[in-house]
């Protein structure tokens, strides 16, 4: 079982309708940071709810299974 | 000349009562949209040639990859333009009501211009889940500015759940035309309290001066500016055009007459020689 450490250092949740593996025990400000997304231009949705304290994410640890949504605002009419 | 010419000119010039929504006054009558432009610094030139302080944009998921740089903020300032998010491209009231949630949490304000679409081909409403969704999120404390169509019972409902501005179509979303029922329009614009923005459909100039004619409040476009072959030009022209339908509006127009009526007086003539 070479893999189970590498594996169990990983969570895989789902990030914009796509899986993805980050380390265990990340934020919701880690992953943001990774993705090189400024906080205060995107809104986070988590399972369903969306997190309105943009001064939590740093307290917000992810789980695995978690379904995020990260949405911004785009050209429209 | 009387010394009073310059400021009487001025004060005809003037729009006697800006936009008001929802208590809020806006400094022009032309909403825009920011979709559809070759290039940021031309959605940018053309928002500032149009004058508009309203300016939608859209909610949709970050591009992980980021293939484009499509973030609006990073264009946009926020402080010199009034966001106002859409819920463009859903089709059921809790899609919508979802996306103007996130829109909200966006932390600009709590006006969202709502879009419940009920078919693909055409976009045109769904007039019962925008009324379902219009209901829940005025009662949440949204502004709902309501996307529809121009069926004035639809846009007395609206209004009824809740909506602060009613928005009815000059015809279908980027069809550019122009607007198709001037009677609806107006039936609409007088039977409603809240105002009334024509959304959709202007294609050019002529058609947002005569939407403007018709008395209604305001026009939201798009594609009409952003289509164009030169979409600056054309945000400078529809500036002019909703102004001067406003003008026009205001100023009354003439009735309409069937037979000619001489502008130059039928007495002082020669005698005819023939």
């Amino acid at each position: 079982m070479m893999g189970t450490e590498v594996f169990e250092a990983e969570i895989a949740l789902t990030v914009n309708g796509a899986e993805r593996r980050i380390p265990t025990g990340w934020t919701l400000a880690d992953l943001l940071s990774s993705l090189e997304l400024d906080p205060r231009v995107v809104v986070v949705e988590r399972n369903g709810a969306i997190l309105r304290d943009r001064s939590s994410f740093a307290s917000i640890p992810l789980a695995a299974d978690d379904a995020l949504e990260i949405v911004h605002f785009v050209g429209g009419g | 000349m009387a010394s009073g010419t310059a400021e009487m000119l001025s004060s005809t010039l003037t729009d006697p009562q800006p936009l008001t929504i929802a208590g809020r006054e806006f400094r022009s009558r032309l909403m825009v949209g920011t979709g559809k432009y070759a290039s940021n610094a031309q959605m940018i030139d053309a928002i500032e040639a149009s004058g508009a302080e309203v300016v939608t944009v859209a909610v949709r998921r970050v591009d992980l990859d980021r293939t484009k740089d499509e973030a609006i903020l990073h264009h946009l300032d926020p402080d010199h333009f009034f966001l106002l998010a859409n819920t463009a491209g859903c089709f059921n009231a809790a899609d919508a009501i979802r996306y103007a949630r996130l829109a909200r949490a966006a932390g600009f304000n709590e006006w969202v211009k709502l879009e419940v679409i009920g078919d693909q081909q055409t976009l045109l409403p769904d007039t019962t889940g925008l009324l379902q969704a219009t209901k829940t999120l005025s009662d949440e404390g949204f502004k709902v500015l309501a996307y529809t169509n121009d069926d004035l019972i639809t846009a007395l409902k609206l209004e009824q759940a809740g909506a602060v501005a009613v928005m009815p179509l000059a015809s279908p979303i980027g069809s550019g035309l122009g607007m198709l029922n001037p009677y609806a329009i107006r039936t609409i614009k007088q039977r409603l309290s809240v105002p009334v923005i024509v959304d959709a459909g202007v294609g050019t100039a002529s058609d947002a001066c005569i939407v403007m004619e018709q008395g209604v409040d305001g026009i939201l476009m798009n594609t009409g500016i952003a289509a164009a072959k030169d979409p600056v030009r054309m945000a400078a022209a529809m500036k002019l055009a909703v102004e001067s339908g406003r003008h026009a509006y205001l100023g009354g127009r003439m009735p309409r007459r069937e037979v000619a009526v001489p502008s130059s007086p039928s007495t002082g003539m020669l005698e005819s020689r023939s």
